[in-house]
C-alpha cells in the first residue's frame, strides 16, 4: 500500500518550491496585476528552462516522458505560489487535448514546441455565461472552417493556438486553430483577477484542424483530467493561506496577547486545517485515478475539484479575516489569493457544476461506496 | 501510488484471512445453534439480558482469537500479544471488519488502560493483567471524568489520601463506559488540593469489585446506557497499583488520553450510502428526491467528506505502511464524520418528512439523529479537538489561563462546576 508521492516526484516537487521562491513568484503575481503585460515572461521561460512544459510529452515528441503525478506535484506549487503564467491553460488543458485526440502529424508539430516552450495553447470551451452542455455549442465546423464566439478564453491573448469546441454533422468536435492570424479577433478583457489574462474570441472562418469530430466524450475527459490538476493548485493556494493566517495571527497582539491564542481564531484555523486536508485526501485518489487511467476518473476528478474549491474560498475568505481591515487592503497579500482562489473556481466549470458532475457519476458508475 | 500490499503484507494478509474465515464459521455456526437471537455488537444492547449475552459471545471470540496469538497484536509476546507492526494490526483489522464480530467492551482496557500498564506498571503487574485484558477474560473501564471536570479534565476532585501504604478514595466520577461490567479500573484522583492544578494528581488501577464502589447507569438521550455514574465511599487502593509517582498523575493521564484519540474512530450511523438510497427510494414535489438540485448539492458535499475521510485513512495506513507513527491530524476523522452523521440524519428526516416522524421502520435516522450529539462530546469535543488541531499540529499558542501556578483549592469555580 502506497499512497504518496515518491521520494522523487517530492524532490521534484521541492524543487519547483525552490524556483518560486528564488523568483519571487508572489511579488511577480502583484507586478502583473497592477501592470499591463499579459503574463510573466521571465517566469515563464524558468519553468521552461526547468523542463516543465514537457513532463507528460513522450519522449519522442520531444517531451521527457514522465507522468500525470508529477504534473500534479508542479501544480500544487504553481498554485502555493499564485504564479502569473499559462501554464494550466497550455498543460493541463492544450497539451492533453493533443496527448489524447490528435492524430501523428499533429502530435509531431504540435508537441516539440509545446514541450520547449516555443509555444503556448489554450482550450477554448465555454461560449457565454454558464457552463456550456452539448447542445449549447454555437461555434460552428463546415469544411475546414470555424465560425463562432468564445468568451472569456484563459490566456487567449497569449497563446498561439486554442483548442476549440465546435458543433458539426454529427456532434461536437475539437478543433486546432492557430490563434495568429486576422481570422479570430481577439479582445483583453478587464477580469477579477488580472494576475491571468483572459479573452473574448469572434472566430470567423478560421482555418480548423480536426482533432476529433464526435468529441462531446473526450471534451468531459479532458476535463476531468485538468480538474484533478486544477485541485492540485487550489489546495496548493489553500494551504498557503492558511499558513499566512497562522503567521499573521501568531505575530499580532491584541488585548495583551497574540490573536493567535484565542479560540475564536484557533477554530477558524483549525477548520481551515479540516477543510484543506479532506481535500487534500480527495486530490491524492484524484491523482490515482488520473495517472491510472482508473474507470474511477470522473467521481475521482469532481470530488477533488468540488473539496478544493470549498478548501480555496474557505482558506482565502478567512485569511483576509484573520488579518483584519490590513486584510482588505490593496497592499497586503491576501487578495492575490482571493482573487486566485475565485479566477480557479471559474476556469473549467463552477462548484455547482461538478457538484452535478458528481452526482451524475455517481449515479452512472455503480461504484462501490 | 498504488494500493497493492507489499509481498509481505499480502502474506501476512492471508494469513490473517483464512485464519479468520475458517475459525470465524466455526465460532459463527456453533453460536447460531444455541442461540438464534444474538446479534452482533453493532445494534445497540435494548435490556440487560441482551447485553450480557453480548458480552458472554464477545468473550468467547476473544478467548479464541488470544488462544491462536490474533489477540492485540502489536503488544509484544510476553503480555499476550504478537509483537506485530503498525501496519499489520491495521491489515488485521481490515480483514477482521469483514466479519459480524462481536466486540464493543474491550477497547478501552486494550486500547487506553493496556498502555499505561505497559508504561508505568511493574513488571510483576503486567505479567498478571495484561494478558487477561488481552484475552478478554477481565474487562476494564476508564474513570476520568467528573460532574466539575469534563473538558478541564485536570479540574478533578476525587479525592486520595495516603494512609500508610493504603490509599483512601472519595468522590465521583462520570461518563464511565461500562463500569457497570468491568472487574479493573484505571482512576485519575487528586491527592493534593493545594499544589497547583495539574500537579496534584495522582493515578492508580482498582479492582471494581472493591467495597465502597457504588455504580448508577446514565440513561442518554438515545434510550441507551452505556454510560454510568461511579461513587467511591472510602475505597481502599494499595499503593502497590499507583501508576506513576504521587503528584505526577497528570503526565500519565495524558498518555491515556493520547492513545484515546488514536482508538476513536468514525462515528457509525447513517452515512453517504444510506442518504443516497434514501433519496432515490422517496419522492419530494413528484420527482424522486434525488433528482432535485437542493438534495444533490448536499448529497455531493457529504460524498466529499466521506471521500475525504475515507482516502485520509488511506494516506495514515500509507504511512505506517512506511514505518511512520501516526500523530494527532488523527483529530479531524471525529469531527467531521459525527457532524457528518447528525446532518445526514437531520436531513434523512427531512426527506421522510411527516411521516418520518414515526419511529417505526425509521430507528436509523432517529437513532443516528439522538446518537449524534453525544458522539460530539465523547472523547474530546468539538471544540477541544480544534484546540488540539490548533496548538498540536499548527502549532499556535495554548489559550490564556487563569488556573496555572494557582493553588487548586484556590481556582474559581461556578454553580455549574460544583
Amino acid at each position: 500500500m502506497n499512497f504518496e508521492f515518491s521520494d522523487e516526484q517530492m524532490a521534484m516537487k521541492e524543487e519547483v518550491k525552490k524556483l518560486l521562491d528564488k523568483e519571487n513568484s508572489l511579488k511577480r503575481n502583484r507586478t502583473i496585476l497592477e501592470g499591463e503585460e499579459k503574463f510573466d515572461k521571465e517566469l515563464w521561460d524558468s519553468l521552461v528552462a526547468m523542463g516543465l512544459t514537457a513532463v507528460t510529452i513522450p519522449e519522442e515528441y520531444g517531451g521527457i516522458g514522465m507522468g500525470y503525478l508529477e504534473l500534479c506535484v508542479i501544480a500544487e506549487e504553481l498554485g502555493r505560489a499564485i504564479a502569473p503564467v499559462p501554464y494550466s491553460s497550455s498543460v493541463y488543458l492544450a497539451t492533453t487535448a493533443i496527448l489524447n485526440c490528435a492524430d501523428e502529424e499533429l502530435k509531431k508539430a504540435y508537441l516539440p514546441k509545446l514541450a520547449s516552450g516555443e509555444i503556448i495553447g489554450t482550450f477554448a470551451h465555454a461560449e457565454s455565461s454558464g457552463f456550456p452542455l452539448e447542445k449549447s455549442i454555437n461555434c460552428n465546423y463546415t469544411s475546414g472552417k470555424i465560425s463562432g464566439l468564445k468568451a472569456a478564453v484563459p490566456d487567449a491573448d497569449v497563446a498561439d493556438f486554442a483548442i476549440v469546441s465546435a458543433k458539426n454533422d454529427s456532434g461536437v468536435g475539437l478543433y486546432l486553430i492557430d490563434l495568429n492570424t486576422d481570422k479570430t479577433k481577439i479582445s483583453s478583457l478587464d477580469t477579477f483577477d488580472p494576475s491571468r489574462s483572459h479573452a473574448n474570441l469572434d472566430i470567423s472562418e478560421a482555418a480548423a484542424k480536426e482533432l476529433v469530430s464526435d468529441g462531446w466524450l473526450e471534451i468531459e475527459k479532458i476535463l476531468d483530467q485538468s480538474a484533478v490538476l486544477f485541485s492540485f493548485e487550489q489546495i496548493g493556494g489553500a494551504e498557503a493561506a492558511m499558513n499566512m493566517a497562522k503567521d499573521y495571527a501568531q505575530g499580532r497582539y491584541a488585548f495583551g496577547r497574540s490573536i493567535a491564542s484565542f479560540q475564536a481564531i484557533k477554530h477558524k484555523v483549525a477548520d481551515m486545517y479540516i477543510s484543506l486536508q479532506l481535500a487534500r485526501s480527495n486530490c491524492y485518489f484524484g491523482a490515482w485515478a488520473l495517472s491510472n487511467e482508473a474507470a474511477e476518473l470522473p467521481t475521482a476528478a469532481a470530488t477533488a475539484r468540488v473539496s478544493a474549491t470549498k478548501a480555496f474560498y474557505e482558506c482565502s475568505k478567512e485569511n483576509i479575516q484573520t488579518h483584519g481591515g490590513m486584510g482588505a487592503t490593496w497592499e497586503f497579500d491576501c487578495h492575490l489569493f482571493y482573487r486566485r482562489s475565485r479566477l480557479l473556481a471559474s476556469n473549467i466549470g463552477s462548484q455547482g457544476v461538478w457538484k452535478e458532475k458528481l452526482i451524475s457519476s455517481i449515479e452512472k458508475s455503480n461504484l462501490q461506496i | 501510488m498504488d494500493f497493492n500490499d507489499t509481498q509481505e503484507e499480502a502474506k501476512f494478509r492471508k494469513e490473517a484471512s483464512e485464519w479468520l474465515k475458517t475459525n470465524f464459521d466455526k465460532f459463527d455456526s456453533e453460536r447460531s445453534a444455541t442461540d438464534k437471537s444474538s446479534k452482533s455488537s453493532a445494534e445497540p444492547s435494548k435490556t440487560p439480558m441482551d447485553e450480557s449475552k453480548s458480552l458472554e459471545l464477545a468473550k468467547k471470540w476473544q478467548t479464541i482469537k488470544y488462544d491462536a496469538g490474533w489477540a492485540c497484536l502489536h503488544w509484544p509476546k510476553d503480555y499476550g500479544g504478537r509483537d506485530a507492526t503498525p501496519i499489520e494490526r491495521v491489515i488485521w483489522s481490515q480483514e477482521e471488519s469483514k466479519f459480524p464480530i462481536p466486540g464493543g467492551f474491550f477497547e478501552i482496557g486494550q486500547g487506553m488502560a493496556g498502555p499505561v500498564m505497559m508504561m508505568y506498571a511493574t513488571e510483576e503487574q503486567k505479567k498478571e493483567h495484561l494478558p487477561p485484558m488481552a484475552k478478554g477474560e477481565k474487562i476494564w473501564c476508564q474513570l476520568f471524568s467528573e460532574p466539575g471536570a469534563g473538558s478541564d479534565l485536570a479540574g478533578i476532585k476525587t479525592k486520595a489520601e495516603l494512609d500508610g501504604d493504603t490509599w483512601t478514595i472519595n468522590g465521583q466520577k462520570v461518563w464511565t463506559s461500562g463500569a457497570h461490567y468491568s472487574d479493573w479500573g484505571i482512576l485519575v484522583t487528586r491527592s493534593d488540593f493545594d499544589a497547583p492544578k495539574h500537579k496534584g494528581l495522582t493515578y492508580f488501577f482498582l479492582d471494581m469489585k472493591s467495597p465502597g464502589i457504588e455504580i448508577r447507569p446514565i440513561k442518554q438521550i438515545n434510550g441507551g446506557a452505556n454510560f454510568n455514574e461511579v461513587y467511591f465511599t472510602d475505597v481502599k487502593i494499595p499503593d502497590s497499583q499507583r501508576l506513576g509517582d504521587v503528584g505526577d498523575g497528570w503526565r500519565v493521564a495524558l498518555t491515556t488520553l493520547m492513545n484515546e484519540r488514536l482508538a476513536v474512530g468514525d462515528a457509525s450511523g447513517v452515512d453517504f450510502k444510506e442518504i443516497f438510497e434514501l433519496a432515490k427510494e422517496n419522492d419530494f414535489y413528484g420527482e424522486p428526491a434525488v433528482k432535485n438540485s437542493a438534495v444533490r448539492e448536499k448529497l455531493a458535499d457529504w460524498y466529499c467528506e466521506y471521500s475525504g475521510l475515507k482516502n485520509t485513512k488511506m494516506r495514515r495506513i500509507s504511512a505506517l505502511s512506511k514505518g511512520d507513527t501516526p500523530g494527532p491530524e488523527a483529530s479531524i476523522t471525529k469531527i467531521v464524520s459525527a457532524n457528518k452523521l447528525q446532518d445526514i440524519a437531520n436531513f434523512g428526516m427531512d426527506i421522510l418528512d411527516q411521516a418520518g416522524i414515526n419511529s417505526d421502520g425509521n430507528m436509523k435516522y432517529h437513532g443516528s439523529l439522538l446518537g449524534a450529539p453525544l458522539i460530539r462530546i465523547a472523547g474530546g469535543t468539538d471544540e477541544i479537538l480544534r484546540n488540539i488541531i490548533a496548538e498540536q499540529v499548527l502549532g499556535m499558542p495554548q489559550d490564556v489561563r487563569l488556573d496555572k501556578n494557582v493553588p487548586f483549592n484556590e481556582i474559581p469555580t461556578g454553580d455549574k462546576s460544583n
